[in-house]
């Protein structure tokens, strides 16, 4: 494998893959400037890290060689859990501590992010960089165009979506913090995005701005490129269809999911607010009584405990729940723009192969290599489509089980709390009620 | 507390239903204060039932009949059971003519108010329609609350009409209106509607006012935000049932979670379904509340009657010292009051010693007859103030005694709302957990 590179690091715990490669290998194959479907970054590239980004075409296809090797080495492990397991886990990251930025021209918040690792792809065992919302967007728009054929993990929404919310509120800044975070951990989870030379820079280089020109050229890279295409698909694959329509139910799903969760909120904080209500008008009878007074001032007390209680549930129900309702339909259109570009790639092997079949017969020219690269494109693609299918599918049961739970146990404190404030009333009114029959008798 | 000084002579038959644990604890503060009525006899509305009939003006009405049972407390059979009580049929409007006698007859006690005669405070769900069978329900509880603090109370339970309107179902209507209390509720309309101004107000009877005009304001505030706080608890379960709904729709889409999730779904529909009866036993909070609510109108009534017996004898006292007056002038020759007979004199000449010597033994006699009046109305006074005192004191225990008995089976109840949403999210949850 070529290390020739000064930043290019053997790769550690590739080794079994690199040696099964095919021949046609890196740097062999000299490609067009703009990069196009037949990229193939991953694992080869990041060994030569440092130099512009040469991406090789292997048929040997990442992702069933990961198959085959996780199959091989880990015969144990859970089928569906297709993350690198947290035994050999060997990055971590961090995203926290927010900060408000104020200059000249704008006003921006950054974030800490901080890197553990034992991988020789980096120079030091830790990192610690500040970044803002436009370097993820960054390192996100690298990554699809380096990955193709993979699932980028998506962020949270650039623009703020309903009526006027201050992007520089503790929530909203909270919220887009944790959405960043899970991003970040999501690719550096990854078995093959991880080791992308862009997540390299984005954890590690001080100043990441002048790498954003880029940006600007890729993503009219990626146009140019959807127009060019234009082949029209014949047959999809019927697992992939099924992949489409599961994607599209469960979109529509979770809407109607975030739309409940929104008119609970709503209900829940009008009911709130009578309830406080409620709450004085024991106080201001509580005025007026003798006898009564401890008890309606104690009730008083125990409408506002659930009050309290109650303003803990709504905001969880919106910092914590809701947003990742949300993130989730980003995470399936991610996923359905990597169907969409599959279907493409297919598309276009099948018109280049009728092409070439005609001209076959016209005047027997051979099958060009474009066609027979085409093959292995699709072929490679779908390989890795399936792969982060099942790990997507496995993530989502994971997250939406965490997620669910998470709101059941919300709620369960939210009446354990309720019930304890009601119980400590009884003993009271009790105790009291006790005490004067006690008085009576004597 | 149910169980606390619950004599087992009078053990009174209570309903079976949810209120039991309410009324009972009412009943066993009543069983406390024994009185001889009820020493003798339980009582008890048992049932409701609809009547269509002709009515006053020979129209076809349909009415509710409620079913009065009495029963001699230790009478018992040969076989050892409790005979079959003595039952009547009463319609709410007979209810009301008992309680405007018992107004009128001792218009110095504080009269336990009958149910409300229309449904009023309701939520949106609760129906509001007299006809509706919660509704009746409700008021069959309410009926035999009434008959049950009338039979509790010192007083009023010895009342002859009452005992009537208990065992005597036809000749009931004439018996009431033999009483002539007819003219005395005039009087009583008389004190409740007039505007007259007391010279010397009791302290005791003003702070009285002052405090059932509180009483009725907040606790009138209380039950129209407890409505909208009904209201607003409603939506909020009712909206997780579209969490069933849409969860039942999701898991038919997967493989592992599928399970998880539609089992998640019926217990999200058991918690909207929930709400239903939490809060129609929320109701009988309401009307717990709702009885001192009227309550506090017969307090006030109480402190009117007041007002016009002391207005009263301010005037008879007024009235004497007026002829006092003259009498002096008359017999001294000066004039301090303005009289149309001395104005006369004045004007067409004095008056002879013969006519002077008639106006003043006649104004002697009238002094006698004012002297008379103030010395029956000051008695009067002093009767009403000193029974009406004792009722207030004794109603004010109860009501100190009822609220905090309510309040403690609402927080009951509170307590039993949380148990339940425990339950159902825990079962969510483990669901959750399988997915």
């Amino acid at each position: 494998m070529s290390v020739g590179a000064p930043r290019g690091l053997a790769s550690s715990g590739q080794k079994p893959i690199t040696e099964m490669l095919h021949p046609l290998s890196a740097a062999e194959e000299p490609l067009p400037p703009v990069p196009d479907v037949s990229d193939r970054g991953d694992k080869e590239s990041g060994l030569t890290n440092g130099t512009p980004p040469v991406e090789a075409s292997s048929p040997a296809c990442t992702s069933l060689l990961i198959n085959r090797l996780q199959l091989e080495e880990n015969l144990e492990a859970d089928a569906r859990d297709l993350y690198i397991s947290t035994e050999t886990k060997d990055l971590f990251v961090t995203v926290d501590d927010p900060k408000k930025h104020v200059s000249t021209m704008e006003t921006y918040i950054t974030y800490r992010v901080s890197t553990k690792t034992t991988r020789v792809e980096f120079d030091l065992p830790e990192y610690c960089v500040r970044r803002r919302y436009q370097d993820f967007d960054w390192l996100r728009i690298k990554l699809e165009d380096s990955q193709p054929t993979h699932l980028i993990p998506p962020l949270p929404e650039k623009f703020v979506m309903k009526g006027v919310v201050d992007r520089f509120s503790e929530e909203f800044v909270e919220t887009r913090m944790k959405a960043l975070d899970k991003f970040l951990k999501r690719v550096a989870d990854h078995p093959v995005l991880s080791f992308n030379p862009h997540l390299n820079s984005f954890l590690s280089v001080k100043d990441l701005n002048k790498r954003q020109g880029l940006a600007l050229l890729t993503k009219v890279g990626e146009s140019v490129k959807q127009v060019a295409g234009g082949y029209k698909l014949r047959a999809r694959p019927p697992e992939f269809c099924a992949m489409g329509e599961y994607l599209d139910t469960f979109s529509q799903k979770l809407g109607t999911i975030d739309r409940i969760a929104q008119r609970i909120l709503k209900e829940q904080s009008e009911y709130l607010t009578e309830l406080r209500d409620y709450g004085s008008v024991y106080t201001s009878w509580a005025g007026s009584e003798d006898e009564l007074r401890r008890p309606l001032e104690a009730v008083a007390g125990s409408v506002s405990t659930c009050c309290g209680a109650g303003d803990d549930l709504s905001e969880n129900m919106s910092q914590d729940f809701l947003p990742v309702l949300r993130e989730y339909v980003l995470y399936i259109e991610s996923m359905k723009n990597v169907l969409r570009k599959r279907d493409q790639s297919q598309a276009e092997y099948e018109g280049r192969l009728e092409a070439a079949v005609l001209r076959r017969q016209e005047d027997k020219t051979p099958m060009p290599v474009e066609v027979e690269k085409c093959q292995d494109k699709v072929e490679c693609f779908n390989a890795d489509l399936k792969a982060d299918w099942e790990r997507w599918q496995s993530n989502k049961r994971q997250d939406f089980r965490q997620l669910l739970t998470g709101m059941a146990d919300k709620n369960i404190h939210y009446y354990e709390k309720c019930q304890a404030a009601w119980e400590s009333l009884v003993t009271l009114l009790q105790e009291k009620q006790s005490e004067d029959k006690g008085i009576e008798t004597n | 507390m149910a169980d606390s000084g619950c004599s087992e002579d009078v053990a009174v038959i209570g309903n079976t239903d949810i209120t039991s644990e309410e009324s009972d604890s009412i009943n066993n503060t009543m069983a406390e204060s024994q009185t001889d009525l009820l020493r003798k006899m339980e009582i008890n509305v048992a049932e409701a039932e609809k009547r269509t009939g002709k009515n006053t003006v020979n129209m076809q009405e349909t009415y509710t009949v409620y079913l009065i049972e009495t029963r001699a407390v230790e009478a018992v059979t040969e076989g050892g059971l409790p005979p079959a009580p003595d039952s009547l049929w009463r319609r709410y409007s007979e209810f009301e003519l008992l309680r405007t006698y018992l107004l009128v007859t001792y218009p110095y006690i504080v009269v336990p108010p009958l149910p409300e005669k229309r449904a009023e405070f309701v939520w949106h769900k609760l129906s509001a329609d007299n006809l509706d069978p919660d509704f009746v329900e409700r008021r069959r509880v309410g009926l035999e609350n009434f008959l049950l603090r009338v039979a509790s109370h010192p007083v009023l339970s010895s009342d002859k009409i009452f005992f009537f309107f208990l065992t005597e179902e036809k000749n009931w209507r004439e018996e009431v209106l033999e009483t002539g209390f007819q003219d005395k509720a005039d009087s009583r309309l008389k004190s409740l509607s007039a505007m007259y101004r007391v010279k010397n107000p009791d302290k005791r009877f003003t702070a009285l006012k002052q405090y059932s005009d509180e009483l009725n304001t907040v606790i009138s505030q209380l039950l129209r935000v407890r409505a909208r706080v009904a209201d607003r608890l409603y939506g909020v379960y009712k909206v997780h049932g579209n969490y069933g709904r849409v969860f039942s729709e999701w898991s038919a889409i997967e493989n592992e979670m599928g399970d998880g999730l539609q089992s998640a779904g019926h217990h999200m529909d058991t918690y909207a379904a929930s709400i239903d009866d939490i809060l129609e036993e929320e109701e009988h909070y309401a009307d717990q509340l709702k009885e001192y609510l009227f309550y506090t109108d017969a307090v006030r009534s109480v402190c009117r009657k007041h007002d016009l017996i002391q207005y009263e004898l301010e005037m008879v006292a007024q009235d004497l010292a007026s002829k006092k007056q003259q009498k002096e002038e008359l017999s001294t020759g000066t004039v301090r009051i303005f009289s149309l007979k001395g104005m006369t004199s004045k004007l067409f000449g004095q008056e002879s010693p013969e006519q002077k010597e008639s106006r003043l033994a006649a104004l002697e006699q009238s002094i006698q007859e004012g002297e008379a009046a103030v010395k029956d109305k000051v008695s009067e006074c002093q009767d009403f103030v000193r029974a009406a005192w004792d009722d207030v004191e004794r109603f004010k225990e109860q009501k100190d005694r009822d609220l905090r008995e309510a309040l403690i089976s609402y927080a009951i109840m509170q307590i039993s709302m949380c148990k339940k949403g425990i339950q159902v999210w825990s079962n969510a949850k483990e669901c959750f957990n399988k997915m």
